[in-house]
């Protein structure tokens, strides 16, 4: 039995169910890393190759740690968001809903275990 | 929405009856960069972890990603960087509702390809 009309239930939804949010983090979350993807990557790559001393040292300067806490945070909300665009062309039902929530958790534990390791260099 | 058929769409691409074009597959790079790019991201969270751990674990990791693996690893990172981002520019123009004429399609589709070949040597040498 159907309570809702076909144009309540259309209103601001759509096959996500969720609207157009997940688009819109997404573009959110890329512009954001189109800046700090070009500052994670030259400074990233001027750490990498260094002793450990070297690393450390300059990893607890606040430009490059906070960088690389902001790139990789962004990082896996823009992950969050298009693995589940991914998720939700290939699979349906209980498999998109398990991938979707085991993806949000990699992305959460990936950017909270890189924010760790960065207070843990600073401090 | 006459018939509420929910959890049952199609799926998409369709990629067997669909005819390649440079288009939709920089699309599809896109995409597998995409994912491909989480491999890249907790390798250097694990890098970082081990940094945080201590000399010893870190030398240990350290080693592995300076090693010629990982320098190809870390250069095959770096060029996904630069597909991601240069077709991600692409796709924000596109939100914008510019650039669906085929012959500017076309182009950025060709640009995204040769521009992140070309970035990702050009950072690998000033790196």
């Amino acid at each position: 039995m159907k309570f809702l009309t076909d144009r309540k239930r259309a209103v601001h939804r759509g096959a996500s169910n969720t609207g157009t949010e997940v688009f819109w983090g997404q573009a959110i979350s890329a512009v954001g890393l189109a800046v700090l993807v070009p500052l994670f990557v030259f400074t990233f790559g001027s750490a990498l190759g260094g002793t450990y001393e070297e690393v450390i040292a300059y990893y607890q300067r606040p430009f490059p740690a906070i960088i690389a806490g902001m790139a990789l945070t962004v990082a896996m909300i823009h992950f969050r968001h298009g693995i589940q665009v991914v998720i939700a062309d290939y699979t349906r039902g209980l498999a998109k809903k398990s991938l979707i929530i085991i993806c949000t958790c990699i992305a959460y534990a990936t950017a909270a275990t890189g924010l760790f390791s960065l207070a843990r260099i600073a401090l | 929405m006459a018939d509420v058929n929910r959890g049952n769409r199609p799926l998409s691409p369709h990629l067997q009856i669909y005819r390649p074009q440079v288009t939709s597959v920089t699309s599809i790079f896109a995409r597998i960069t995409g994912v491909a790019l989480l491999g890249a991201a907790v390798l250097v969270v694990w890098w970082f972890l081990a940094a945080a751990s201590g000399p010893e674990y870190f030398n240990f990791v350290n080693g592995l990603m300076t090693s010629w693996f990982g320098d190809l690893v870390m250069f095959a990172a770096l060029w996904a960087v630069c597909y991601h981002f240069l077709s991600g520019l692409r796709h924000l123009y596109w939100d914008a509702g510019r650039g669906f004429e085929i012959d500017i399609a076309n182009k950025m589709a060709w640009g995204v390809i040769f521009g992140s070949v070309i970035l990702a040597v050009l950072v690998a040498l000033v790196l």
